[in-house]
């Protein structure tokens, strides 16, 4: 089952379906928020997605930690969390390098919120995982690779 | 058609914990039914956390988060009894709002 899964997940076209669910109107912005950031979201490399949320080339920091299992035996469901002691942290965004499209999720943090997330992601293949914070107006990025187990036989 | 969110927020020495399991497939559009037909991307597209009316967290979220989509973060303030409001919104325009008290 989740070997066939990971074939489907590398050979579909959800980015060009996306785009036509967005063409008519589909997908419409949350008034309340700013607009969901699509071109980011559809980019399909690390660099466009970086490009499309603004990103000038992040500083790596040893105040920011991604955590996350060395070795993921499932890759549609993958824990991975955030953590720093960076101040002023009002973005936190996770991206998979090799997935279709790379960034999975970006929140903003209001000042109170602590710059501690833990989520769940998906992963196509093996990659290595970026956290993506933004701490005092800088940009700091930090990288975990996460081994995906093919096969899908955990052993 | 939408299922109610499980929502835990517990508040101790003045950080609120809140931890969020969003109930949905979040299909991202890649993948083929039994008959080789994709099947349409359909995820989780916004999302937002209340603490009474004011804004916790906010976000954006891609079709790489996991179905059925966990959160776990914190917050300084927040006392028990107040409440805490998550809302979702999905690409075809779904939205859920579920609410609970912070204990």
């Amino acid at each position: 089952m989740n070997n066939q899964r990971r074939k489907v997940l590398k050979t579909g076209a959800g980015a060009a379906l996306l785009s036509a669910l967005a063409a008519a109107g589909i997908i419409t912005p949350n008034m309340a928020l700013a607009e969901w950031n699509r071109a980011a979201f559809e980019a399909k490399n690390l660099a466009d997605a970086l490009k499309a949320m603004g990103v000038t080339v992040p500083l790596s920091s040893k105040d920011a930690q991604l955590t996350g299992p060395d070795i993921a035996e499932n890759g549609a469901v993958v824990a991975v969390g955030v953590n720093t002691t960076l101040p002023n942290v009002s973005m936190v965004a996770i991206l998979i390098e090799k997935n279709r499209n790379p960034l999975a999720v970006s929140f903003n943090l209001p000042a109170g919120t602590e710059p501690n997330i833990k989520t769940r992601v998906k992963m196509a293949e093996t990659s290595n995982v970026y956290a993506l914070l933004k701490s005092d107006g800088k940009f700091f990025m930090v990288s975990k690779e996460i081994k995906v187990t093919l096969g899908g036989c955990g052993g | 058609m939408t299922n109610p969110m499980k929502i835990r927020a517990a508040t101790s020495d003045g950080v609120t914990e809140v931890r969020v399991l969003i109930a949905h497939d979040m299909e991202t559009g890649q993948r083929k039914d039994a008959a080789g037909a994709l099947i349409p991307a359909w995820f989780v597209n916004e999302l937002t956390v209340k603490h009474n009316d004011k804004v916790v967290l906010s976000g954006d979220v891609g079709a790489s988060v996991a179905k059925n989509p966990y959160l776990a973060f914190k917050f300084k303030g927040g006392a028990k009894g107040d409440k805490i409001v998550v809302s979702w919104k999905d690409n075809k325009g779904e939205t859920r709002s579920d609410e609970v008290a912070i204990t």
